[in-house]
């Protein structure tokens, strides 16, 4: 199967089972809330494509694509959501935490812009026990306001670390524009320059510009020339989370971006058969995690795994 | 055996870790070629050099996020928060990151990870560089917390806190940084969460943590002379919480004064009661005593600071209204 058929089949995966996620809400059967990632696909799974396995990634409580696209199952995912022993965090996470350690995909993090610092950390530890791996913060355009975002930067600057900082600039912080709330026109990377780093503005819609983009960071960074920050144009398709009717977003804005979906993008340089046969692919995956996840025990274990014993006893 | 000071058992504790384990690294503002705003990594950078002693800008949050970062990923951090009342600056780690991803994750992930800092009062530092924030770390499970008294100490419980694949606070005394104590030989750890006796007495328990214990030794001394025997017990660690000691002790004295040096309001001595109330409330013959912080910031006069930190004195006069009893 050739490269691009094969990431349009992941985000096809990632699209449905979000959908899934969707109607599993609607169904009474995954409480809490979800950030969908749909219309973003093409970030998480270009960046994949360019990393290699054994590479760290760090994710926002928007992160099911970037679960997904480092190896987790749909079914895990869904399981996970739905409060299963199945699920990826056995039920103690849920959607905003979801984290795949067997992929080095070190977990999602619902603090805006906390996972910056951890992964220059995991970029320095990398660095000093000489493994060539490199690790990739992902984070929205409005943790670029946040304290940490500005101190990651600085340290993996000063200490010149295999980091790369992918910020999925999607216009909003929540449901207020970014650019009303923020000095510069490109939140990213109009800041990489006060730190000396590398940026580019990519167009984060078309996961061959975008796997062609990390390919080049991740490069620099195992070479030792130090950190890049990539800002990625894209667009989630619906509104911040499940509560969210997006209101604010002028139609023509939403149009314009539908009419620039990713899996759009991809299958248009792909055979029709080639993509109506992975879609066929993707959708018996996801009805078959469905269906699994479903069947699942509830999770157990309320005091179990605070430490490393695996037990939460902490007096005598 | 020879004395040592609680500041040279602090670089000496870390630098005995350092060469057991090459995966043990030190981060932290002017640890590294400065030694330290209080000289507690004197001879780290010279020994171990730049790939294990890191000068950081004041990033107190890239400090901390990266020191999980890297524990995530196979190096044991040691990171430095100069004064404990910065913890603040970086408290999201402390609260919300680094006690919660192993348990968010279903255990995916370990964070064995030391914080050490410098707490507390009593040198004039004034209300943003004396609080003794002990309770800040015990309002949040996931934590592990040691706070050690003595230099012996200081290097038993760094050695198991760098050992533990649990995170870890690590409460260093400003006020104890001069104090000298008997330097423990090669290989020596202290178990987290296991209390000490540090005097035996028969007619009061005296439960301290760290500056409160030579505050609590100091009082039993006085009290002695008085025919009032008080048992000093030293916690060493607020999590775990060693009880089992604390309970024992009461078993023998029947009655308790928690000396703390964090506020009376939300202290770690109102944990250390509750639990007496609810487990050991028919040892008692007298009712329970805290003498705890003010509950004020820290004042920068002398005169003033003495009135917020406990002392000797006021543990006297609380020992001696419940011997009356
Ligand atoms: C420190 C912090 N402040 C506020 C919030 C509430 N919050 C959650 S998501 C969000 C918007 C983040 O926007 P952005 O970084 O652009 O990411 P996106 O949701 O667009 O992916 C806010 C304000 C939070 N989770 N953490
Ligand atoms: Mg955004």
């Amino acid at each position: 199967m050739n490269d691009l058929l094969r990431m349009y089949e992941l985000m096809a995966v990632i699209r449905r089972t979000e959908k899934a996620a969707y109607d599993l809400f609607m169904a009474g059967l995954v409480k809490g809330t979800t950030h969908l990632a749909s219309g973003q696909e093409a970030v998480a799974v270009g960046a994949s494509e360019a990393l290699r396995d054994d590479d760290y990634t760090f994710a926002t409580y928007r992160g099911h694509h970037h679960t997904i696209a480092r190896g987790a199952t749909p079914e895990a995912c869904l399981a996970e959501l739905m409060s299963k022993a199945t699920g990826l965090c056995g039920g103690k996470g849920g959607s905003m935490h979801l984290t795949y350690a067997a992929g080095n995909m070190l977990g999602s993090y619902a603090i805006v812009g906390s996972h910056l610092p951890m992964a220059v950390g995991a970029a320095w530890s990398a660095q000093l026990r000489g493994s060539e791996q490199i690790a990739v913060a992902f984070f929205g355009d409005g943790a670029t306001n946040i304290g940490a975002f500005h101190e990651a930067l600085n340290l993996a600057a000063v200490w010149k670390l295999p980091v790369v900082f992918v910020c999925e600039n999607n216009l909003y912080m929540e449901y207020t524009p970014i650019a009303s709330v923020t000095a510069v026109a490109n939140p990213a990377a109009d800041r990489a320059c006060a730190y000396n780093l590398p940026a580019s503005i990519v167009d984060g819609n078309d996961v061959l510009v975008v796997r062609s983009a990390v390919r080049e960071a991740a490069a620099r960074a195992r070479d030792g020339g130090g950190p890049t920050v990539l800002e990625m144009q894209t667009y989630r398709h619906f509104g911040h989370s499940r509560t969210d009717p997006a209101t604010y977003r002028p139609s023509w804005e939403v149009e314009e971006w539908l009419s620039r979906d990713p899996l759009t993008i991809a299958a248009a340089q792909l055979s029709k058969e080639d993509v109506a046969a992975a879609d066929a692919r993707a959708e018996k995956v996801v009805a078959e995690a469905v269906e699994a996840a479903k069947a699942a025990p509830p999770a157990e274990g309320a005091l179990t795994d605070v430490w490393a014993d695996g037990s939460s006893t902490w007096r005598t | 055996m020879a004395d040592m000071t609680y500041r040279e058992a602090v670089a000496e504790g870390i630098a005995r870790e350092m060469r057991l384990d090459p995966t043990v690294v030190c981060l932290g503002e002017d640890i590294g070629a400065a030694e330290g705003v209080f000289k507690t990594t004197v001879g780290l950078f010279k020994e171990f050099g730049p790939t294990r002693v890191w000068d950081t800008p004041i990033s107190e949050q890239a400090i901390v996020g990266a020191a999980m970062g890297a524990a995530m990923t196979g190096l044991r951090p040691v990171a430095e928060i100069m004064f404990s009342d910065f913890l603040a600056c970086c408290w999201d780690y402390l609260a919300n990151e680094i006690p919660k991803v192993r348990y968010m994750t279903g255990g995916q992930v370990t964070v064995p990870l030391v914080v050490r800092t410098a707490n507390g009062g009593g040198l004039g530092f004034g209300a943003q560089h004396s609080q003794a924030v002990e309770n800040w770390a015990f309002t949040v499970p996931g934590l592990k917390i040691a706070a050690p008294s003595t230099p012996a100490d200081v290097i038993g419980l760094l050695a198991a806190a760098i050992r533990s694949d649990d995170p870890v606070v690590v409460f260093e005394h400003k006020g104890l940084f001069a104090s000298r104590g008997p330097a423990p030989p090669a290989g020596h750890v202290v178990p987290l969460g296991q209390a000490s006796i540090a005097r035996q007495g028969r007619d009061v328990t005296l439960v301290a943590l760290a500056s409160t214990v030579p505050i609590a030794l100091q009082a039993a001394e006085t009290l002695a002379a008085d025919g009032i025997e008080a048992e000093v017990i030293d916690l060493r660690c607020l999590v775990p919480l060693d009880m089992r000691t604390v309970l024992e002790s009461l078993a023998r004295t029947s009655r308790l004064v928690v000396v703390e040096e964090n506020p009376y309001q939300g202290g770690w001595g109102a944990t250390v009661v509750s639990i007496v109330a609810d487990e050991g409330f028919e040892l008692l013959d007298a009712p329970i005593r805290r003498v705890a912080g003010e509950c004020v910031p820290l004042p920068f006069a002398d005169s003033l600071e003495a009135q917020v930190i406990p002392t000797a004195a006021r543990v006297i006069d609380v020992v001696g209204q419940l011997a009356a009893y």
